[in-house]
């Protein structure tokens, strides 16, 4: 029988968009942070990089095979695996990505159900685990490899993130090192530029829209201005552009409707100003997005839509 | 005896408060950052279950249905007091660990939760026999709760450097985070054992 005689419950018409290939893309879109992040950092970013992405995949297999289910990797956990080392400090102790890996995969993900079914974002959770269990480790940033002369030959140097040294010492980092990622940080979120072109990429495949990140970042400069901060330092630095593209973006634990994404979008950047300025930590793009995971099922309960010339049951005129 | 023992039994597995019931968390989740603290607690508990049981199925018969409830709490809070007194006197560190969590145990859901269930309509053997599982058990699941939360988030295990010293604590786990996730997992282990058998 030909396929196109296919009998079942909708949907009937199929498309490539699978989690496999949306996984794929996703991978595709941060090769140029990756890559920056490798530059910036040099070796150590790589080694993170790879034992993060093996570990995960590792982890993967383990669950399936105690599960006992045979189906193949779809790729979400190399995409988690990348996520999370992009989210880490190059110089972290090799163990720390194969834990973190262990916590995204085995308890936010594997325990909940699987893909589709975690309510928090895995490399995002395996952070938040990580920077409350080990704060030291998780936060001794590098100085870029590519900022230190020959006169100076010295190998790792610490410095702090731009957000650290604006609350603690009030100094601002110049745009172009935020910009090009010249800067301390986590591996992947030093580069603007790089992460603006996966994120363009994400755009023009039609993988993520605009109704979550726009907004997000929107509101954290908004928010700025109104508490007297300079709105584009707040915008490139910390990890905001990474969050709002690729972490916010997340299918399973964003709401689904047009008006829940939005408000999904601006309640993560109220959060997030409020935790930079108010709050203990330096950074909230990662709590802020996990504090409105849990909040996705309410969102998207709020806001179903309503079909057109629909009226409440018992009140006709 | 066995109308003595079964209902021993009962409490500390088939019907463990914390594990199936689900019943006393808010304690055990936040004492349990310690073993030793597991002990002193589950004992203070076990302590006062035991004497409002049998106080309880003592005045049975004479307590009038429409008042019960305060009835029973003048009695849990008189052995609360018993145990708050005598703690604060000779064991005054862990007196100031356990800190509000010992007055608490008059409104402690297991306490109020047995004698409403058990000793209210069963006899005095078996009322102390309960009181004692039940007891029990929730010491057990504290014990172990905490020594899991501690040997991970501090490397010690009753105090003792168990871990080498190498090791890195893992700060999650002795922060209440850690005490979801570990009670998440224990009561996971308790299903899949219900479920097989």
């Amino acid at each position: 029988m030909d396929e196109r005689f296919y009998v079942s419950a909708p949907p009937h018409i199929k498309s490539r968009y699978d989690a496999r290939y949306i996984m794929h893309q996703v991978i595709i879109a941060l090769i140029p942070p990756t890559i920056a992040g490798i530059v910036i950092f040099g070796f150590r970013a790589l080694l993170v990089i790879l034992i993060s992405i093996l570990s995960s995949i590792l982890w993967q297999r383990m669950v399936l095979s105690v599960k006992g289910e045979k189906r193949p990797l779809d790729g979400s956990e190399i995409v988690t695996g990348l996520l999370l080392a992009l989210n880490l400090s190059p110089l972290v102790p090799w163990w720390i990505p194969v834990v973190g890996t262990f916590v995204a995969i085995v308890l936010a993900k594997e325990l909940f159900g699987g893909l589709g079914f975690n309510i928090f974002n895995p490399a995002l959770i395996a952070r938040a685990f990580l920077l409350v269990s080990w704060p030291m480790e998780m936060t001794t940033w590098m100085f870029p490899s590519i900022g230190v002369s020959q006169a100076t030959p010295l190998n790792g140097i610490t410095q702090a993130t731009p957000l650290t040294l604006l609350k603690l010492q009030h100094i601002y980092t110049p745009y172009i090192n935020l910009f090009l990622g010249n800067r301390g940080g986590c591996i992947g979120e030093t580069s603007v530029l790089a992460l603006l072109i996966g994120a363009g990429y994400l755009f023009f495949r039609g993988v993520i829209d605009w109704k979550i990140p726009i907004p997000y970042i929107f509101t954290v400069g908004v928010l700025s201005l109104v508490f007297k901060q300079n709105p584009l330092f707040h915008i490139m630095a910390g990890g905001l552009i990474l969050g709002a593209f690729f972490m916010a973006t997340d299918y399973t634990t964003t709401p689904i409707t047009k008006l829940g994404r939005i408000i999904f979008g601006i309640s993560c950047g109220v959060i997030t100003v409020l935790i930079r300025l108010f709050g203990g930590y330096p950074e909230g793009v990662s709590f802020s997005i996990l504090f409105m995971n849990a909040m996705t099922p309410l969102l998207d309960r709020w806001t179903i839509p309503k079909p057109f010339g629909y009226r409440p049951l018992g009140r006709n005129i | 005896m066995r109308k003595f023992l079964r209902p021993l039994i009962n409490g500390i597995l088939r019907e463990n408060p914390i594990l199936v019931l689900m019943i006393g968390l808010c304690p055990a989740l936040a004492v349990s950052s310690a073993a030793v603290n597991g002990i002193y607690m589950g004992l203070a508990a076990t302590f006062v279950l035991v004497g409002s049981n049998l106080i309880i199925s003592i005045i049975r018969r004479i307590v009038p249905d429409q008042i019960r409830i305060p009835i029973f709490i003048t009695v849990i809070a008189t052995f609360v007091t018993i145990v708050d007194m005598v703690m604060h006197a000779y064991a005054p560190d862990m007196y100031s660990i356990l800190g509000i969590f010992i007055p608490l145990i008059v409104v402690n859901c297991i306490i109020l939760g047995r004698a409403e269930a058990f000793a209210y309509h069963n006899g005095i053997i078996d009322s102390i026999g309960d009181g004692i599982g039940m007891g029990l058990g929730f010491t057990f699941i504290l014990v172990v709760l905490g020594g899991i939360r501690e040997l991970l988030g501090n490397g010690t295990l009753f105090g003792f450097q168990v871990m080498p010293i190498s090791y890195k604590p893992v700060l999650l786990m002795i922060l209440p985070p850690g005490a979801f996730l570990t009670i998440g997992f224990l009561q996971a282990i308790q299903r899949y054992r219900g479920g097989k058998s």
